[in-house]
Formats: C-alpha cells, sequence, structure tokens
C-alpha cells in the first residue's frame, strides 16, 4: 500500500556496470550522509519517554549518533521514532504525522507496545504500530535499555547506508 | 477505633436501606437513586466534604439490579473518606450529576459513562473522554469481550 | 503516492459549535505534541494570542488498564500496575499492594515497612526530577534538564541493583517486596544524594531568580483555592495554592508517623509556586531517606503468610504442601476475601487511590485506580483561559500530567 523508499530494481535495468559503479559511490556518499544526521521525529507517548530522555542525555548520548536534534515537525523530521503505545485512538495521528513526513523517511517501532501492542492485548492499544505505518526498525523492551535503543539506532544507520538512495529519477 | 465525625454521621445520615457502616476506614453508605443528591449536599455543606474524589461503576452483573456507582469523598478538615453506593438497574442506568456541586464530577462522570453506560442526569457533557467517536459499547462491562477490537485505521496488509 | 486518498477518522468531537467572536481562531494543539506529553489534545479558541476557552481531550493512551486487571491474577497484575504513573512507579506497586494487602488483612513486616517508605520516597525524587527536568527544558533550560536528567540516571541505574529494572520495577508483592537490599546499597544511596545536592543547588542558582523564569512562571497558570478543591485537586496542585493537605501527615501510613519532614506549601496557585514546591519536596524526601536508612530494622521482607508469599523455592522442591502452596497461588492467585477497599497513597501527583471489589478468587473482579492526573485535567481549563498561547506550556509541564495515570 505504502511505496518504501527502496523499490526493487529490475533485471532489465541491471546492464551498465560503469553506471552502476556511479550509482554505488553515490548511495555510499548519501547513505553516509544521511546516516550520520537523522532528525527524530518523537512520536512520545508513553513509559518509553522515560528512557527516551535517559538515552538523549548523559551518559548514553545519541547526539553522539547525530540522532539527538528532535523536530518536532513531521515536515523537518526523517525518523519517526514511535515511543510507547499507540492506542486506536491515537492510530490516526500516527498515520496524520508519517503522511506529513517527506521522502526519505523510516519509522522507528520503540519498545514492545509498539512492536506488538506489548501485553496490552484488549481493545483499547493498537497491537503494533506497523498495522497502520511500515516500520524499519524494532527495538523490543518495557522499556528497552539506553543501550538497546542505541543498538538500535545503530542497526538503522547501518541499513540507511546500506540502501538506495535515489536523488534524481528512479535510477539515479 | 472510628473518627468520632463518624457517629455524628452515622446519626445525621440515615438511608432508606440501613445506617452507614465503617468498612476498611471508610464509611459506606448504601443509598437509594433519589437520596443520591440531596445526601451529597448535605455532606458537602454541613460536614466539610469538600473534594468530591472519584466516581465509578461496579457491573454485578446476573444480579438485579445490575450496576453500582460507588462514589468517594474526602475532608481535608476532618481528614477522613466517605463512600456512596447507589444500585441503578440495567435497563435505565442513570443517577443524578453532581456537576452542579462539584467541578471534579464533569470528567469523572464522564469516564464512568464511556466505560459502563452510566448516564448522568444533570451533565450535558458526556462525550467520550478515555475512547473515541464511532466506539460502539461500554468495554469495562463484563458481557463485553476484552479483545474486540473497534480500529479507526483500517489494518495494512 | 499512487494510493488514494482517503480522509483519516477523526477521534474527537469539539464542543465548540461556534466561535465567540467574528476574528476568534480555533487552534488544534496536539496530541503529538511535545508540550502536551504527547497524549492530550487542547482545542484552544484564540485571540491573537490570548485563549479565550480551552477543550481539554485525554484518552490518547488509555490502555484498558482496568479491563486488563479483569483477566489477571492479583499478583500478575503488577506490571500494569507498575506503569500508571510510570515516572513513579514503585508508588503505584505499593499503593495497589497496600490495597490487597488491606483486604486481605496481611500485615506487612516491619522491615518491608521502612523500606517501602524509603522506596516511595525515592520514586518521589524520580518523578519530581523528571517533572523539573521536562518543565524546564519545554521553557528553554537545557542545561538545567540535563543536570537533572544526568542525577536521575544514577537513581535509575541504582534501582535497577535493587529491582533488576531501570524504569518500570514490578518489585511490589502482596505481603512485601520482590527481594531484599544487596549489599551496599545503603552506601550507594548516599553518595547518590550527596551528589544530588550538589546538582541541585546548581539548579537553583541557574533557575530560582532568575529573571526570564519568574516572568514566565509568576503569576501564570494560577488557580484559587476554591477552584482546585471544586475541582478535586490534591497533591502539589493543591498544596500551590495553600492547602497543606498531605496525606502522609493527614492520614498517615507506612511509617510516615514516625518520620520528622515538613510539607511545604504555596501562597499563589500559580506556576512557581509548584515549581519551588517540588524543589522543596524533593530535599523534604532527601532528609525523610536519611532518617529511613538509620531507621531501618532487620528481619524479613515477606510476611510469613502463604495466603499470599512464596514459599521458599527449596521447600518447594522438597515438600508436597508448598508445592501445592506455590501452584495455588500461581495458578489460581491469592484468595482476597469477598469485599471493598480504598486505600490511597500521597503520590507526586496528589491522591492516588485504588478501589478494589474481590469476590473471593484469586482473580480481581475490579480494580480501579483513582488518577491524580486525570481529576487535574478536568481544572486545567481554569488555568489555560484567559493566559497566553505560549503560557500554555509552563502551565502543562507544571500540572506533571502522567498520560499511563490520566487514561489508564
Amino acid at each position: 500500500m505504502y511505496a518504501r523508499t527502496v523499490p526493487i530494481v529490475p533485471a532489465s535495468r541491471q546492464k551498465d556496470g560503469a553506471f552502476e559503479y556511479l550509482t554505488t559511490r553515490k548511495d555510499e556518499l548519501i547513505g553516509w550522509a544521511r546516516k550520520f544526521s537523522i532528525f527524530p521525529y518523537p512520536f512520545v507517548t508513553a513509559c518509553c519517554a522515560m528512557e527516551f530522555m535517559a538515552v538523549s542525555a548523559s551518559p548514553y548520548d545519541t547526539d553522539r549518533f547525530g540522532a539527538a536534534l528532535p523536530r518536532f515537525s513531521p515536515r523537518q523530521a526523517d525518523l519517526l521514532m514511535v515511543v510507547g503505545t499507540v492506542t486506536h485512538k491515537q492510530a490516526p495521528i500516527l498515520l496524520k504525522v508519517y503522511e506529513q513526513m517527506c521522502e526519505p523517511k523510516w519509522v522507528m517501532a520503540f519498545g514492545v507496545c509498539a512492536t506488538s501492542g506489548g501485553f496490552y492485548q484488549n481493545y483499547a492499544a493498537l497491537p503494533g504500530i506497523d498495522k497502520v505505518i511500515p516500520v524499519d526498525i524494532y527495538i523490543p523492551g518495557c522499556p528497552p535499555r539506553p543501550e538497546m535503543v542505541i543498538d538500535g539506532i545503530m542497526q538503522l544507520q547501518e541499513k540507511i547506508a546500506g540502501s538506495r538512495h535515489l536523488i534524481v529519477n528512479d535510477r539515479f | 477505633m472510628e473518627p468520632p465525625l463518624f457517629d455524628g454521621l452515622k446519626q445525621a445520615i440515615v438511608p432508606a436501606s440501613g445506617p452507614g457502616v465503617v468498612s476498611h476506614g471508610i464509611l459506606v453508605f448504601v443509598l437509594a437513586p433519589d437520596e443520591l443528591l440531596p445526601t451529597v449536599r448535605q455532606l458537602r455543606d454541613a460536614h466539610g466534604f469538600d473534594i468530591f474524589l472519584d466516581v465509578t461503576a461496579v457491573d454485578w452483573i446476573g444480579q438485579v439490579p445490575r450496576f453500582e456507582v460507588v462514589h468517594h469523598f474526602y475532608s481535608t478538615a476532618h481528614k477522613v473518606r466517605v463512600r456512596l453506593k447507589v444500585r441503578v438497574p440495567e435497563a435505565d442506568p442513570s443517577v443524578d450529576s453532581l456537576v452542579p456541586l462539584y467541578g471534579s464530577a464533569a470528567f469523572m462522570e464522564r469516564e464512568c459513562h464511556d466505560m459502563y453506560g452510566i448516564h448522568f442526569r444533570g451533565n450535558a457533557d458526556l462525550r467520550p473522554i478515555l475512547l473515541y467517536e464511532g466506539f460502539v459499547g461500554h468495554p469495562l462491562r463484563k458481557d463485553y469481550p476484552k479483545q474486540q477490537e473497534q480500529p479507526l485505521v483500517p489494518y495494512r496488509s | 503516492m499512487d494510493a488514494p486518498h482517503r480522509p483519516i477518522a477523526n477521534p474527537v468531537r469539539s464542543i465548540f459549535e461556534q466561535t465567540l467572536r467574528e476574528d476568534s481562531v480555533v487552534v488544534n494543539i496536539g496530541p503529538s505534541h511535545p508540550a502536551t506529553h504527547g497524549t492530550v489534545q487542547i482545542i484552544a479558541e484564540l485571540d491573537g494570542e490570548r485563549v479565550l476557552r480551552s477543550d481539554i481531550h485525554c484518552g490518547y493512551l488509555h490502555r484498558g488498564f482496568e479491563k486488563e486487571c479483569e483477566d489477571h491474577t492479583w499478583h500478575n497484575l503488577i506490571p500494569y500496575v507498575d506503569r500508571l504513573n510510570y515516572v513513579s512507579a514503585l508508588i503505584n506497586d505499593f499503593a495497589y499492594c497496600g490495597a490487597v494487602e488491606e483486604l486481605m488483612g496481611v500485615q506487612i513486616t516491619p522491615r518491608c515497612r521502612y523500606l517501602r517508605t524509603l522506596l516511595s520516597e525515592y520514586s518521589r525524587l524520580v518523578d519530581h526530577l523528571t517533572c523539573l527536568a521536562a518543565g524546564l527544558m519545554e521553557l528553554g533550560a537545557m542545561t538545567a534538564f540535563l543536570y537533572l536528567v544526568m542525577i536521575r540516571d544514577f537513581m535509575y541505574e541504582h534501582l535497577a541493583a535493587l529491582t533488576g529494572a531501570r524504569v518500570t520495577y514490578t518489585y511490589g508483592r502482596i505481603g512485601g517486596l520482590a527481594r531484599d537490599l544487596p549489599a551496599g546499597w545503603l552506601t550507594r544511596m548516599e553518595e547518590i544524594l550527596n551528589q544530588y545536592e550538589d546538582f541541585i543547588s546548581r539548579v537553583h542558582a541557574l533557575v530560582d531568580r532568575n529573571r526570564i523564569f519568574i516572568d514566565r512562571m509568576r503569576n501564570v497558570g494560577v488557580i484559587s483555592t476554591a477552584n482546585a478543591l471544586s475541582y478535586g485537586y490534591t497533591g502539589v496542585m493543591l498544596r500551590s495554592t495553600g492547602v497543606p493537605h498531605d496525606l502522609r501527615k493527614d492520614t498517615p501510613y507506612l511509617a510516615y508517623a514516625e518520620l520528622d519532614f515538613d510539607v511545604p506549601v504555596g501562597i499563589k496557585g500559580d506556576n512557581y509556586d509548584r515549581y519551588f514546591i517540588r524543589m522543596r519536596e524533593m530535599d523534604e524526601s532527601v532528609y525523610m531517606m536519611r532518617q529511613l536508612a538509620q531507621m531501618l530494622p532487620d528481619g524479613p521482607i515477606n510476611v510469613d503468610d502463604r495466603r499470599c508469599t512464596f514459599p521458599e523455592k527449596q521447600l518447594v522442591y522438597t515438600e508436597i504442601e508448598s508445592l501445592i502452596n506455590h501452584f495455588k497461588l500461581v495458578m489460581d492467585g491469592p484468595a482476597v476475601p469477598a469485599g471493598e477497599c480504598y486505600v490511597a497513597h500521597e503520590s507526586p501527583n496528589g491522591e492516588l487511590g485504588f478501589y478494589i471489589v474481590s469476590t473471593g478468587s484469586g482473580t480481581p473482579y475490579k480494580v480501579h485506580c483513582r488518577a491524580p492526573s486525570f481529576v487535574h485535567m478536568g481544572g486545567a481549563h481554569l488555568m489555560i483561559d484567559g493566559g497566553q498561547l505560549a503560557d500554555i506550556v509552563p502551565t502543562f509541564g507544571s500540572i506533571n500530567m502522567i498520560g499511563g495515570e490520566c487514561d489508564r
């Protein structure tokens, strides 16, 4: 339903070696730049907010990874960090914020409630945000220790570094 | 060892169903629905119960009347609590609202209405507060299945 | 995007049918907003920058706590109770366990009583640190935020050494606590309290007499005593208006009757009063913790009552009676006698009460949490209306609305 930022390259396109070398180098450069300048949108709801505050401050400090500066406008952010339980009442808000973000964008499910609903399996809580938006990285924990969050951010950085970044058209 | 205020209250407030009983440190009165508003007014004005702590309901499914609406009050002067319980039937689960007496009644009665369907006569604003527009049913009733979800956003995939 | 645009449902309905004036604007703040802590929506009608009236919508974090409780045993639902006021999770544990113990007629041991008091005050410290850190950061004082969160992090690690978790501990048990203090815990506590005093003095120096801070917080978010009482305010909110109401003094529970402490009370009911009351309450909590560390008696942590306390693992593996007892407690839950009970503790936000109804089985019939944050939201419009739009931020921060408790 939602197009991902990295479309699969059809086999018919894989021919020109020099061009592919250029796109690979370009992807590495853009990936390196994007992974170290993540602007999170902290979609913070519940208890995981405490660990989000802790991971943004010392001694864990997401600023070392370039991922500390929150942008509270979805237009200016590229990482949607969904921190805490998303209920059915909050789901339309989450969808609206996600749709307002511009490409390229990534989504992090912070905590088990965002991943799967946690232990709130009832009428009120959404059983995982991937029911409404696509998710790039899941960080389990209730709440996850700050080291787990940093591990998640680093894995997301590897994912960003290794993905294709189409900046001109659907080939380059 | 009861607070001396409780004796005065037990003599001042005598509901039709019987005198007040002290249960775990709180004086409990079981009232008829029409006794609620005058009793609360008396508690607030004559006995100094200035904080309306909480209103909730218990769903005694299978019993008649089905719902029991429970109010708690606290007096900052005397430092004691009082509980009022009113039984209402399933066919007409309505009690008088305490909005004219206490400001805190507004939100708490909305929550009780959301969760149990108790109608508070006199509270003009009974919009859903913890649930959302379009939610059908009252989830804390015993016949509402816990996992019956009503998603607002259709699930993808 | 190729997908056709479909309208997204609106979960709330505003109470404003018509604007009060021709030229006023209705603005939506939240719920995904840093000032409203991500879970409260304020629909405000503005005349320029001034708020004419506001409509506050909670419920965005309603996770069905009461319904979940009816499906679990009295023991199994302690993690849910933790996540109500998740900044001071231990107080929720102890208030709930206190309610069940009252209904069961279980008397906790002296060591457990003093330790619960000490940990309640520790949680109060953590809660006030978080509230002040978030509030000051929203006003732009990043340094104060970083100082306070650093001290809070030491406390989290310290509590993790005791309970195993940093934020939500699930440490209270019916009839006692999960485990006793590890060696050296009280020494480390004293070290942390000394560092706390150092950093708090820095925050005092930066903030207390700061002209900008006073301009933003004095006479902002004022609530009168009559309104506060009518709207069910308790805790710091009520004390800021001048009413010396504190359950630790008025209806003492746990070991508070034996402690020497003051209850700070405000004068005007504005944001600055609430800030200062929280700073003073933290100092009182530190004083109480030091007294309790001296007074802590030796002895068992859990009461020796097989209705609620799990038997020793050695006995469970060797004796059939202990095995059956353990099995019954795990599968059916502790049998709480039929009846109802309401027990309230003084949480950092106010009166946190648990109203529990039992029908005699191991699972509760009803567990209701009287949440101070929810009741405070009912009167928040009184503090916001008539003020500036920018004043909503510090006012909301000083209410210390915790979503898990407000929406349950």
